[in-house]
């Protein structure tokens, strides 16, 4: 059974996000995403500075099985790439909510992608979306 | 059939394609004939091309094919044009595969190798695109290729990259050097460039100053894609140990190694890149491995690059490798060893040398470049090349690559080479035959 803290924000495309004290936002893979995925070997995470808008591909999660692309919800200006996810990918595995966060964002508002509350992600992951 | 699917006829079930792009005969190939007589016409049609002594290279090179090589690649076992699918049924397949990988790696002192690609040409062109992925800080997708890069491999890498948004720009040789003119690189410091293409040997036979390229590259933030000559690497500095760190990619053509020219293919492309990239790079990759008992075996490594699972995204639509001929180069390789390779570019050097100074003390002909080369060299002669070749060819002799028409401003060029196959002998005949013909011309304007 995968986990699905209620203090997060989701996406349909199985992205999670948490706004931070400073205002940025943290994004990363849902416990679901990653077991599904299975094993990853492989995170291409974006580079600080990077422009993005709502929806853009940015980063890569690979696993010896397949290949997927994140998604980010919000338009805005990477801060960080998690720079441990070049040498420990199983990070995403081992703790998706924590260790295994992707990206940080500073949000440039404007449009962003629609998000989901942790009940109405659940009702999507369990419809196999 | 037809039925079963839904068509008409024929013509219905192919009308989404356009009526200009169909074709309906293919000239010089006759309707269907019963076997004997398909035996009897293609052997009338290869015996057509004669076996004439050969002085062209421009890409494709004539070198000695020991017997065992062609005599292991037809085995039942090997002889298969593709990876198959379910690979990891096919061990021997995979383990040339990885032998073919641990050469090419070797070869050119580069991190990784895939398992091949179709030809240099089409590497060269996957190269800039792996180039332009991989250059992940680079918003131009400009690619810079000196114009003494392989004139077909840049048309073959022009029409594979133009509808992805790559903008290749050609950069200009020194007339003295036949090299890459340094003062056009010195021009462009401080812009966004992507990459930059250096062959070496270069197109007209000539050894560029790959360092100074590097040095450019790295102050600038261009990765370096270096299309090689694999002979060549016995005796120049490969591309993994070019200066500042070494070239990005490596590719060029592995048909010198066990490849016959065929009337210009198939051959057998090869790319190897640095270990930061590999995930970047386009085709196959063969892996060592253990099973569940620990027993070493051999596996397809880092799919999650290749089209059945990235789909659309993946890093090429290219999902195979060139098996057999990749084969060839193997086996050839593992008879030559490092010591045969060596020799056998050596002699293409001293070959190479004799030719161009028992041409060019011929009246009326002269070497187009100095510095250093390999086994290439563009000579000038006084009149129109198409001529003097079609008299040597009359005389059984392939007299050179006329590259007039690529390279106008030379004038009446002609790119020669000698590999080892040809003696001293051999160089006496052309010389003679070529100084006959030039002289007979020249006694006809008289």
């Amino acid at each position: 059974m995968s986990q699905t803290p209620a203090d997060l924000r989701y996406t349909k495309s199985h992205e999670w996000l948490r706004t931070l004290p400073d205002g940025t936002i943290e994004i990363g893979i849902t416990d679901h995403a990653q077991q599904a995925l299975g094993d990853l070997v492989f995170v291409e995470v974006p580079e600080a500075g990077r422009h993005l808008a709502a929806g853009d591909a940015c980063a890569v999660v690979e696993s010896v099985k397949a290949a997927s692309d994140v998604y980010s919800p919000v338009a805005g200006e990477v801060t960080a790439g998690n720079p441990r996810l070049a040498t420990e990918p199983e990070l995403i595995n081992r703790d998706p909510y924590g260790d295994g966060w992707i990206m940080r964002v500073k949000p440039a508002g404007g449009t962003a992608t629609e998000t989901l509350d942790a009940a109405a992600y659940e009702g999507v992951a369990a419809a196999g979306g | 059939m037809l039925d079963r699917i839904g068509a008409a006829s024929l013509e219905d079930l192919f009308d989404e394609i356009p009526e200009s792009l169909r074709i309906t005969s293919l000239p010089g190939v006759p309707d269907a004939l019963p076997e004997m007589d398909v035996a009897r016409l293609a052997g009338t049609r290869a015996s057509a091309d004669g076996r004439p002594l050969n002085f062209i290279g421009a890409g494709a090179y004539e070198h000695h094919i020991p017997a065992p090589v062609w005599a292991l690649v037809t085995r039942g076992e090997i002889y298969s044009a593709y990876t198959p699918y379910q690979a990891e049924a096919s061990q021997g397949t995979l383990q040339i595969m990885y032998e073919y990988q641990s050469m090419i790696a070797g070869l050119t002192a580069m991190d990784v190798s895939n398992a091949s690609l179709y030809d240099g040409a089409s590497a060269l062109a996957e190269a800039c695109l792996m180039a332009v992925r991989a250059h992940r800080r680079s918003k131009s997708a400009r690619v810079l290729v000196p114009a003494t890069v392989n004139p077909t491999w840049r048309r073959v890498a022009g029409v594979m990259t133009e509808g992805q948004g790559l903008r290749m720009e050609t950069l200009p040789y020194d007339a003295a050097t036949g090299r890459l003119d340094p003062a056009s690189l010195a021009r462009l410091a401080g812009e966004d460039v992507t990459a930059i293409v250096v062959q070496q040997p270069n197109f007209f036979g000539q050894l560029e100053d790959v360092d100074a390229v590097m040095r450019w590259a790295r102050a600038n933030g261009a990765l370096v894609v270096a299309a090689v000559n694999p002979v060549a690497l016995a005796l120049i500095a490969p591309p993994g140990e070019w200066g500042d760190g070494g070239a990005d990619i490596a590719v060029g053509d592995a048909q010198p190694f066990g490849v016959p020219l065929s009337s210009g293919g198939p051959y057998v492309g090869f790319m190897a890149c640095r270990m930061e990239h590999v995930r970047q790079m386009p085709g196959r990759i063969a892996g060592r491995t253990v099973d569940t008992e620990g027993k070493p075996g051999f596996t397809l490594t880092l799919q999650a690059r290749e089209q059945h699972i990235r789909r659309a995204k993946a890093t090429s639509n290219i999902c195979t490798n060139q098996g057999l001929l990749m084969s060839a180069a193997t086996i050839h390789l593992a008879l030559l060893g490092p010591a045969g390779l060596e020799r056998v570019a050596r002699a293409c050097v001293a070959r190479t040398a004799e030719l161009v100074s028992a041409l060019t003390r011929l009246p009326g002909v002269k070497s187009a470049f100095t510095g250093p080369r390999f086994h290439e060299a563009v000579i000038r002669l006084e009149r129109p090349v198409a001529p003097v070749l079609e008299a040597l060819a009359a005389a059984g002799i392939v007299g050179g690559c006329d590259i007039g028409g690529d390279y106008p401003e030379l004038g009446h060029a002609l790119l020669v080479c000698a590999t080892e196959t040809r003696t001293q002998a051999d160089i006496g005949t052309y010389a003679r035959a070529l100084g006959s013909v030039l002289g007979r011309a020249a006694a006809q304007e008289a």
